[in-house]
């Protein structure tokens, strides 16, 4: 049973970045992303992290493409993206890839731990991860809200009209 | 039960896919949306890992790979926002002042 969930989310998550791939328009790659995130969250619970599936579906899938899609808006391109493509750049990059997937398979064989536990780590809950958060990372955590009020500060600088008077 | 290998491949084969969409495209907003399918993929690495080490701590790695690919998403979405406002395009091969 888990085995077929697994293909199918892998299959939809696998197969929604390739159709991006090849999809050229620029809302339809963002619903794309948005069902590989989805799908991404279903595998997140496969393995035990209730906690990070369901942030995966609420930030990624909701959040952050909700941002790319409003910027898509933003960005009207006349007429679309234009048709012309090199086809030696499309090669370099299947080359390319498909050397590192070869790669990173390797490392991943190599770093082959044995079967995955049949019980849940302790503590994987939200209160364990919390507890995480609040202990042994403590600082990491403070110093990414340090992070994410300068995002929001340089966010707001960076997009500002230029036209407005009187401010820097 | 599934191997923790599998969910690996699953992440190396997204991480290339990402890595491939990044080359492929030319339009600094899908190029953009690749290098978050990166992220995602190594999100799934490290829960994998997590699991078969039976431990939480990649878990909270996870949140924080997500902090920080939010703010980068605001962030590169502005600055995407500020070329095409200055130069009317996002094709990166348009964008090519910095070529020596």
């Amino acid at each position: 049973m888990a085995w077929v969930v697994f293909g199918v989310l892998s299959f939809f998550c696998l197969g929604s970045v390739a159709a991006m791939i090849v999809s050229r328009n620029q809302a339809h790659n963002a619903l794309f992303l948005v069902l590989a995130f989805a799908c991404l969250g279903g595998l997140f619970g496969l393995l035990d992290a209730p906690f990070a599936a369901a942030v995966q579906v609420i930030v990624y899938a909701g959040a952050i493409m909700v941002l790319f899609l409003f910027a898509i808006m933003m960005i009207d391109l006349k007429g679309g993206l234009p048709p012309e493509r090199r086809r030696y750049v499309l090669v370099l990059a299947g080359l390319l890839g498909t050397v590192l997937l070869a790669e990173l398979l390797l490392v991943a064989r190599r770093a082959f731990i044995g079967a995955a536990g049949t019980v849940p780590a302790e503590g994987s809950g939200p209160a364990g991860i919390g507890h995480l958060l609040f202990t042994r990372y403590l600082y990491p955590f403070e110093i990414t809200s340090l992070l994410l009020v300068a995002a929001l500060v340089a966010a707001m600088t960076l997009a500002d009209k230029p036209d407005r008077k009187g401010v820097p | 039960m599934i191997p923790a290998g599998a969910f690996l491949a699953l992440a190396a084969a997204l991480f290339a896919l990402g890595v491939l969409a990044f080359f492929v495209k030319r339009d600094l907003l899908t190029q953009f949306m690749a290098v978050e399918v990166m992220l995602n993929a190594a999100n799934l690495a490290f829960l994998a890992l997590a699991k078969a080490s039976l431990k939480a701590d990649a878990q909270a790695v996870v949140i924080f790979v997500l902090t920080v690919a939010a703010a980068e998403a605001v962030v590169g979405m502005s600055i995407i926002l500020l070329a095409f406002r200055r130069r009317k395009t996002i094709r990166t091969d348009d964008l090519s002042g910095l070529k020596g």
